[in-house]
């Protein structure tokens, strides 16, 4: 028996809202930056699911690039926050304010 | 045509203009005598070439034109830089050049101690290129030209102390007022060029000559007649316009007697004498210019009597006296008019002068009350008066005896005429005889009145400080009575000119070319009237000579008296009849306070100012709110993203929807 798509993309949007809410609510930076992956790894699933669903392979495509993208990303930003921690001595955002006039 | 008289022309106006840039651009450097020199000579060499111009002048070429270059062409319309040169334009040459450049050379004397001389000199020069352009125009473009620079010229030279409030002030009035006649003058010209399509003497005087009299009265010519009317009695101080004259002796005297006695003032005579071939089409104009003319000749008069400062008498007579020109163009008498133009000049150029002479000599007084006694202290400065004020009151065998004769005789007999001109003329006589010989009585006779202790008394006329302490009233400097004697000597000979009609017969080219043939038949039985009336007039002379000689000489408790017993009567002359007041309530303070609370306050302040304004404040407010958005705070930027990326979701999802 076939999974029916919308189940993926229920869960997709699941993972995605998942990645949202944590991004807003969660104040920890390393937290805020799994949340990031959360809604990345999100809109991959329903890449694939609907890869799948259409026999096209575009949407596999889009997921390596994706891939790709986040561990880029992962690594500077990884890099970015130990910068951050190394001056200001804090992980908390609310903390890491001076971006505004 | 081609005398080489016509190619001196344009030089006449151009040299007085090289002067006035010479010493306007680089006199502040200068020396008062090469500033002196260069002015003289410029303003010298212009009136020795009117000489020439004057000797070659033979009445068979004459009119003598010189197209200088082409100004505007438009269509069949086209309006050149060119220069006229007929009898009448020829009189009023030798005028302006002549008493110009005395006057030029009596300046070099009177404001030799002031700061501004080079300034003084470069705006007189300036006014003779602009009143010799005014004089020498071919058509009524370039006469407008000359006419708005005397103006200008007029306007720099009544606020020649422009650091004195009352002086920048009678600048500006004399300014504006004559802004309200140079707009009639303009419209007459559009009307012109609508109905004629052409502003060239010559051209439109041709054009003018198949037109009949305009009986009826109203009509496009009587229209241009009327409205070149409001233009004259703007520059030349007629009723209503005439108030900016008398505050224009806030002035230097030189300039009141050359601009404001001698040659400006009349460029509105020689206008309307020049436009002799409209105003003769035009009886109803006619009749307006005369009865203006005759009005202001009585009324100036009166206000003369009672008037203490010794240049504002001498004002209100210019005003009196440009009246009596009006009133003999009205009565179609124009070559009258010009000749007592022309005898005006001299006589009342020299009053001027010699009471500029006085108030040099008393240390800037000009009070008749405070002066007396002068004509020990500074006899010639007094015989030269003296034969200006016989002149003016009419005695002969002075100037102005003939002239103001020659008015009266035509306005009684001429067609346009009336008995009625004629009698205000003689009791207008009668006031100027009065009021002259009061002011040379309180002047010259009886004793010093004034402060002689020190120099402390006010400097009213003028700043320039006197080296010695002013004890007594002294004679003025040679440079300053040489013109003073040239005049004096004119004033005595000028009338000459115009025994047994010469004068007239001189003008008569220009006057009667396609006009109507001026009365001057005078028959054996006119002959007589006309000498009886000659001798009415001289009669009015004496009376105000013995008039005034009892009140102010004889019996000189009695003008109090009379002052006394007139009570309201008096206040109201020597107030000017409270003709100022009344066009300040009646004129002024519309348009100020209209101005300031609709214009000022209400259109400027109330939308232009508040619609910029307030956009810029509203804009202010939206970004002061919206600038807390930018909180530095991460979360709340995300939610914003978060929010932004819903609102879109929404949209889409709702235009999915439909």
């Amino acid at each position: 028996m076939e999974i029916p798509l919308s189940y993926y993309l229920l869960l997709g949007g699941f993972l995605f809202v998942c990645g949202v809410l944590g991004f807003l609510i969660k104040r920890n930076i390393i937290t805020i930056f799994m949340s990031i992956e959360l809604m990345l790894n999100g809109v991959n699933l329903t890449f694939v699911a609907f890869a799948a669903h259409w026999h096209a392979l575009s949407g596999q495509v889009f997921v390596f690039f994706v891939m790709v993208v986040a561990a880029a990303e992962a690594a500077v930003g990884l890099a970015i926050i130990i910068a951050v921690y190394r001056t200001r001595e804090t992980l908390n955002v609310d903390q890491v304010n001076l971006l505004k006039l | 045509m081609t005398l080489p008289l016509n190619g001196l022309l344009w030089a006449i106006p151009i040299l007085p203009l090289a002067g006035a840039a010479t010493n306007g651009l680089f006199g502040r450097q200068e020396s008062k005598k090469a500033i002196s020199a260069v002015a003289l000579t410029f303003c010298g060499s212009a009136f020795l070439l009117a000489l020439i111009v004057a000797a070659k002048f033979s009445s068979a070429d004459a009119p003598y034109t010189y197209s200088l270059a082409h100004w505007i062409r438009s269509g069949s319309f086209s309006v050149d830089f060119e220069f006229y040169l007929d009898q009448l334009s020829l009189v009023m040459l030798l005028v302006v050049t002549g008493v110009g450049f005395l006057i030029h050379i009596y300046s070099v004397g009177y404001m030799w101690d002031d700061d501004g001389y080079y300034r003084f000199m470069s705006y007189l020069n300036l006014f003779m290129f602009f009143m010799l352009t005014l004089v020498l125009a071919k058509n009524y473009l370039m006469m407008f030209i000359g006419w708005e620079g005397v103006g200008l010229a007029s306007y720099l030279l009544i606020g020649f102390w422009f650091t004195k409030d009352s002086a920048a002030a009678a600048g500006k009035k004399a300014f504006i007022v004559n802004r309200i006649g140079d707009f009639g003058f303009l419209i007459a010209l559009f009307l012109l060029i609508q109905h004629f399509g052409t502003l060239d003497f010559p051209t439109l005087f041709a054009r003018l000559e198949p037109f009949a009299k305009e009986t009826s009265g109203a009509g496009v010519l009587t229209a241009i007649g009327l409205l070149l009317m409001v233009g004259a009695a703007g520059k030349s101080a007629q009723i209503p316009l005439y108030v900016w004259l008398p505050d224009a002796m806030e002035g230097p005297t030189p300039v009141s007697a050359l601009i404001h006695a001698a040659t400006m003032v009349t460029a509105g005579v020689y206008m309307v004498a020049r436009s002799h071939m409209i105003f003769e089409r035009a009886p109803s104009a006619m009749m307006v210019v005369a009865i203006i003319g005759t009005l202001t000749a009585l009324f100036a008069a009166t206000i003369g009597i009672a008037q203490t400062d010794i240049k504002k008498v001498l004002a209100y007579s210019t005003v009196s006296q440009l009246g009596y020109m009006f009133m003999a163009c009205g009565v179609g008498a124009f070559s009258a008019g010009i000749f007592h133009l022309m005898t005006h000049a001299f006589f009342k150029g020299l009053l001027f002068l010699a009471a500029g002479s006085v108030i040099h000599g008393v240390g800037g007084e000009q009070d008749m009350r405070k002066m007396g006694g002068l004509r020990t202290y500074m006899p010639w400065t007094f015989l030269t008066m003296s034969i200006a004020t016989f002149a003016i009151a009419g005695f002969p065998p002075l100037a102005g005896f003939f002239s103001k004769d020659e008015i009266l005789w035509q306005a009684f007999s001429s067609p346009h005429g009336s008995w009625i001109f004629w009698l205000i003329g003689v009791i207008t006589a009668f006031i100027t005889s009065f009021y002259m010989f009061r002011l040379w009585f309180m002047t010259f006779f009886g004793d010093y009145r004034g402060a002689t202790a020190s120099g402390a008394h006010g400097h009213d006329d003028k700043a320039h400080g006197h080296g010695h302490g002013h004890g007594e009233p002294h004679e003025s400097p040679w440079v300053m009575l040489g013109p003073l004697a040239v005049l004096a000597v004119l004033s005595i000979v000028g009338g000459w000119v115009g025994i047994g009609g010469r004068f007239e017969h001189f003008l008569a080219p220009v006057f009667q070319a396609g006009g109507e043939v001026v009365a001057e038949t005078t028959e054996g039985a006119s002959k007589t009237m006309e000498y009886a009336l000659m001798f009415v007039s001289v009669a009015a002379a004496v009376l105000g000579l013995f008039l005034a000689w009892a009140l102010y000489i004889s019996r000189t408790e009695i003008p109090a008296r009379i002052a006394k017993s007139l009570g309201r009567l008096y206040t109201t002359v020597s107030n000017k009849y409270y003709v100022d007041e009344l066009y300040s309530v009646l004129f002024i303070k519309p348009v100020v306070e209209g101005s300031t609370e609709i214009l000022w306050h209400g259109v400027d302040q109330g939308v232009i100012d508040a619609s910029v304004n307030n956009s810029a404040s509203a804009a202010r407010h939206v970004s002061d709110n919206v600038r807390h958005m930018q909180s530095g705070n991460l979360r709340s930027y995300a939610g914003w993203v978060a929010a932004g990326g819903a609102v879109v979701i929404a949209y889409m999802v709702w235009m999915g929807v439909r």
